[in-house]
């Protein structure tokens, strides 16, 4: 259970897609300009991750590892067919992008409008493909944490093109100089946003080492003061 | 060969300063934060865009006339795979130690959207030459750029060129060290690539004020 929110929490502050990694950026980049376009693309690609990455991961246990095709038979143990990942991973991402297309547009037209061209290009997002290839070669265990880990990166990506999204309508109306205008000042504060985001880095150094002792207890034993009040009554005379 | 004609050496020149992938055409940006923290690893990285998006660029291109429309992004992603996949084994083959540095980037130069990019643009509806000519010029253009933020992230984040101590000795205190100077280490982080480029945004559209948005 820990791992699953330590890779939870890890995913999406530590790892996050766009500020450590800068996967999905040219989509980051032309879609924040409103933060209503920014939230329906940082859905889809929390979706399209969940999908893929646990698939994915499938394929790579049972057919792509090393000596992963065990399962047909003994003789196939030394078989490593690594160098297919890529193909198979990006043909399995086209698909289910086109699956997850013909379904929405069937159960839901609505929300087929609101996101538009947003659904078909996720395929190509290299955020998509870099949720996979970062699960292959973080040797990522269980089929559990897999989509653990689709999820909580989609969401790291998310709250950054929310993020860069509010940024970007605000500063509309602030005096960037000219040449910095759009474009240039987005990167830059992406950097600055960037840097803000490495402050995590310290949240989970606590995990990894020993569990530290449980701090001595200092016990206050209330001693007894023992007063021998002398009851002497002196007569005075 | 000979000379190229005057157009055919725009489609080279032009995505090399007002027509940058990175830059203007916000194309490509992934893999150049990400890897730019040494030059070496810059420079391999362009050659491998060179070559994926000249050879990629020429078989779209032959292959133009024959690709059915609605299947047109699988056939592009399928042809760019495959030559990644050669890219990705020849780097494991020749140079591991690079390609553990630029680990899974080579594989996203699938999702590259330069090239993706390029080839929807222009090869789709170019022929060979013409398209292999662009393809050169836009790889170039992205390489330069790499180049440029991989030169400054690794002189002023660890003071070498290639590797190549060119300040001095930062343990010793010998050339510029002796001054006093130090090392920026936040430059080999991951975002000062992005204020690097935002940077070359800024001189590249004081220059050529014809690209500034309103």
């Amino acid at each position: 259970m820990i791992e699953h929110i330590e890779l939870f929490f890890k995913s999406i502050f530590i790892d996050n897609m766009v500020f450590a990694v800068f996967l999905g950026m040219c989509s980051y980049l032309a879609v924040s300009k409103k933060v209503a376009t920014a939230v329906g693309l940082g859905a889809a690609v929390i979706f399209v991750l969940a999908i893929t990455v646990p698939l994915n991961w499938l394929l790579d246990q049972y057919l792509l590892q090393p000596g992963a095709l065990v399962w047909l038979g003994p003789e196939f143990a030394e078989y490593d067919l690594g160098f297919l990942s890529f193909i198979m991973f990006i043909a399995t991402i086209a698909t289910m992008v086109q699956l997850v297309e013909i379904v929405v547009e069937k159960f839901s037209p609505s929300l087929y409008n609101s996101l538009g061209i947003f659904l078909p290009l996720i395929a190509v997002n290299c955020a998509i493909l870099g949720g996979s290839l970062f699960m292959q070669s973080r040797e990522i265990e269980t089929l559990g944490l897999a989509v653990n880990y689709g999820i909580s990166s989609g969401i790291g990506w998310f709250l950054a093109i929310l993020a860069i999204a509010a940024i970007r309508e605000k500063i509309r109306y602030s005096n960037v100089p000219a040449p910095l205008r759009g474009l240039g000042i987005t990167f830059i504060v992406t950097g600055l946003m960037g840097i803000g985001f490495l402050s995590f880095g310290g949240m989970l150094t606590g995990g990894d080492e020993e569990v530290e002792e449980a701090p001595k207890e200092v016990v206050v034993e209330a001693t007894e003061i023992e007063k021998e009040v002398p009851n002497q009554l002196k007569i005075v005379n | 060969m000979g000379l190229l004609s005057k157009k055919d050496a725009k489609l080279i020149t032009d995505p090399l300063a007002d027509n940058n992938p990175i830059t203007i055409q916000v194309l490509g940006i992934c893999s150049a934060l990400a890897i730019t923290a040494e030059l070496k690893a810059s420079l391999v990285m362009g050659v491998a865009v060179l070559f994926v998006l000249g050879i990629g660029n020429v078989v779209i291109s032959l292959m133009r006339n024959i690709i059915p429309s609605k299947i047109r992004i699988i056939v592009q992603l399928i042809v760019v795979a495959s030559l990644v996949i050669i890219v990705d084994q020849v780097l494991k083959a020749y140079a591991y130690e690079l390609s553990k540095t630029l680990s899974v980037f080579v594989g996203l130069i699938i999702t590259n959207c330069i090239i993706m990019g390029r080839f929807e643009a222009f090869a789709l509806g170019n022929g060979p030459w013409k398209s292999f000519l662009d393809g050169i010029g836009n790889a170039l253009g992205y390489a330069v750029i790499l180049i440029v933020v991989g030169f400054f992230r690794e002189l002023l984040g660890s003071g070498t060129l290639f590797g190549v101590p060119v300040l001095g000795d930062p343990i010793e205190k010998t050339g510029l060290y002796s001054t006093g100077y130090e090392n920026n280490g936040f430059m080999l982080m991951p975002p000062m690539a992005l204020i690097i480029v935002g940077l070359i945004i800024w001189v590249q559209r004081s220059r050529n004020t014809t690209l500034i948005e309103d």
